[in-house]
């Protein structure tokens, strides 16, 4: 499914370069749930946003279901994001003006889906996320922990081939972050697959793998036991 | 995504917005349509009270109209003839204060004047003249002896010294008054004062036409000016070109109110609508400016919207397109309700309660085409201007405006 070759990052101020990531080889198959872990600034995000297209590798090459991600436009990217994958963000980055299923629509919407038929699948996915109460609220009248089931519920509507979390329990309270891997866990078991950066040690637990990455580079690997 | 956001901003905020656009385009018009509307204030003036729609006046090397009796009958005989009034003109000089000069070598009390002679019931019914008696009363067919004053005759109305014009002191109704004409003088009295900011109609003194052509030895009935009122709905072109065809231009000048219009004054319309264009383009800045720092303003504060929004796979041109919507509702909005002030109540206002100005009743000049114009400038102008910062915004790296990184 991820096939990421000898990637590397590096960031430039000024005359300074900070080199983030060092030559990462990877791979993540399908339906795989893999948890990727670090200490602060060990380069996790950098290579989970990479791997996900939404930055650019200063080197190397990022393989999904077999298509050369580097060979492709700006525009094929972003069509490429819009249709094949799905993001959950630290801070659930919901548009403020728009209600939960106005959220989950919107990708929907734009990749030329009917209106009733966004809204019908919108609907769906925030029922399978317990929403079924919240579709009309805007993000301000939701809890933290409804609004990041609101992203997930927008990440997984278009039936993504990769969901992308990036830290999705960082800014919730312990119950709604069990809440949240809960509904990762049910998601997997019916065949997502999931790349997750984390740093608590509990919810990679959820996954099937991780992945632990020190100043830049996968140093370990471990398989979760069930 | 416009419509979101729009519907669920401040509103108070768009409200303030739809506010400037408003008045940006009430600028846009209204600058301009009063300083056009000054002078074409003044212009309609003109045909109204003095040349009306057609004006058939002596060629320059006469001083009347020949055989103005056959061009007066052929001119009735037009069925889109409404009104005329035929007038003899010659110049001369009134006096005033003769009696109480002592010495006949002291300085007589005179002015230089057009002495017209008009039928007083077909001259009112072509150019509304009674209206603007503003001392004594209007005359009367029978009125022989009596005369009504030009305004800027009397000193009282025109305190104007100046080398070359001469006014009257101490005149009024009722005030005898001396009149040479062709070496004729008679005594007259003044039955009535006349205050028109058509300037012709002000500088004149007018008789009963009988007792003028007496006076001036005219028995042919040769007028100098006849003003042809029209029907409503008849075109002035076309009477011109009939009494053209009938051969009146071979005897006089046969002019439409337009076609009478002196070139300086289409001259100053011309200049007082670009006076308005630059002024009014003044407004056109600032209200783009206004849009320019409300879009950036709007696309800088949901930078990080804008990033998520480029993140999950939302084309750029989508996002750029919600923010040119947005603008182009505020211009609409502002627009709509600027065409319904303008038609619904400053037009009809002012055209109801004109502007006083010194030499013409102002009016608020706004065609619809030039109106439109204005509105599809607003319009360009604001999308442009909404456009600029979102694309500016938009084009930031994606995981940069998610990250709220510079």
């Amino acid at each position: 499914m991820i096939q990421v070759k000898n990637l590397t990052k590096t960031f430039k101020d000024g005359e300074n370069e900070t080199k983030v990531l060092k030559g990462i080889d990877f791979e993540a198959g399908s339906g795989e749930f893999i948890a990727i872990m670090g200490r602060s600034g060990a380069g996790k995000s950098t290579f989970l946003y990479q791997m996900s297209l939404l930055d650019e590798p200063t080197t190397g090459n990022i393989f999904i279901d077999g298509k050369d991600t580097s060979a492709m436009s700006i525009i094929e990217k972003t069509s490429f994001r819009l249709k094949e994958l799905g993001y959950v963000f630290q801070d659930y980055a919901l548009l403020p003006e728009l209600t939960a299923l106005e959220n989950v629509a919107l990708p929907l919407l734009m990749q030329g889906v009917s209106e009733k038929k966004a809204y019908s699948r919108a609907t769906e996915h925030l029922v399978k996320v317990g929403l079924e109460k919240r579709l009309n609220n805007l993000p301000s009248k939701l809890s933290g922990g409804e609004q990041q089931r609101v992203s997930i519920a927008r990440a997984i509507a278009h039936d993504p081939k990769i969901l992308f979390a990036d830290e999705p329990t960082a800014n919730l309270d312990n119950e709604s972050s069990r809440v949240i891997m809960e509904i990762f866990k049910d998601l997997h078991k019916e065949g997502q697959t999931i790349v997750m950066v984390t740093h608590e040690v509990e919810y990679s637990k959820y996954t099937e793998r991780i992945v632990h990455l020190n100043d830049g580079k996968i140093v370990s690997e471990e398989k979760v036991l069930p | 995504m416009a419509k979101r956001q729009i519907k669920r901003s401040n509103p108070w905020t768009t409200i303030l917005i739809i506010f400037v656009m408003f008045f940006t385009f009430i600028n846009l018009v209204v600058v301009s349509g009063i300083l056009v509307g000054l002078i074409q204030g003044a212009v309609d003036a003109v045909r109204t009270n003095y040349t009306s729609d057609v004006i058939i006046s002596n060629l320059n090397d006469k001083t009347y109209i020949e055989n103005s009796p056959s061009v007066i009958n052929l001119v009735k005989s037009l069925p889109e003839v409404e009104a005329i009034s035929a007038r003899y003109l010659k110049g001369g000089t009134v006096e005033a204060n003769y009696k109480t000069k002592i010495k006949e070598t002291d300085k007589s009390d005179t002015a230089a004047a057009t002495l017209a002679g008009i039928d007083p019931v077909a001259e009112d019914s072509v150019s509304n003249l009674s209206k603007f008696i503003v001392e004594g009363s209007y005359l009367k067919p029978g009125d022989y002896d009596q005369v009504l004053l030009g305004a800027y005759l009397d000193k009282k109305y025109m305190p104007i010294e100046s080398p070359g014009f001469s006014t009257l002191t101490n005149v009024g109704p009722g005030t005898k008054i001396r009149v040479t004409v062709g070496g004729i003088m008679h005594e007259v009295t003044i039955k009535g004062i006349i205050k028109a900011k058509v300037d012709e109609l002000s500088m004149r003194v007018y008789f009963v036409d009988s007792q003028l052509r007496s006076l001036i030895g005219r028995t042919d009935g040769n007028v100098s000016e006849i003003s042809i009122k029209l029907k409503p709905g008849s075109d002035p072109n076309l009477v011109r070109d009939i009494l053209k065809k009938n051969g009146v231009g071979e005897v006089a000048k046969v002019q439409t109110f337009d076609d009478a219009e002196p070139k300086f004054i289409k001259d100053m319309i011309a200049t007082f609508a670009l006076l308005g264009n630059m002024l009014s383009s003044i407004g056109l800045v600032v209200a783009s400016i206004t849009i320019f720092i409300v879009i950036f303003i709007n696309a800088i504060t949901r930078r990080k919207f804008i990033g998520i929004l480029k993140g999950i796979g939302i084309n750029e041109q989508v996002i750029e397109i919600s923010y040119i919507l947005q603008s182009f509702f505020y211009a609409l909005c502002g627009s709509i309700i600027g065409i319904v002030v303008l038609y619904g109540i400053l037009q009809p206002f002012m055209k109801a309660h004109p502007i006083d100005f010194a030499f013409s009743d102002g009016i608020l000049v706004a065609p619809v085409p030039g109106t439109l114009l204005r509105v599809g400038l607003l319009m360009l102008t604001t999308i442009i201007a909404g456009f600029i910062p979102a694309r500016l915004v938009v084009r930031k790296n994606t995981l940069d405006s998610i990250l709220g990184r510079k």
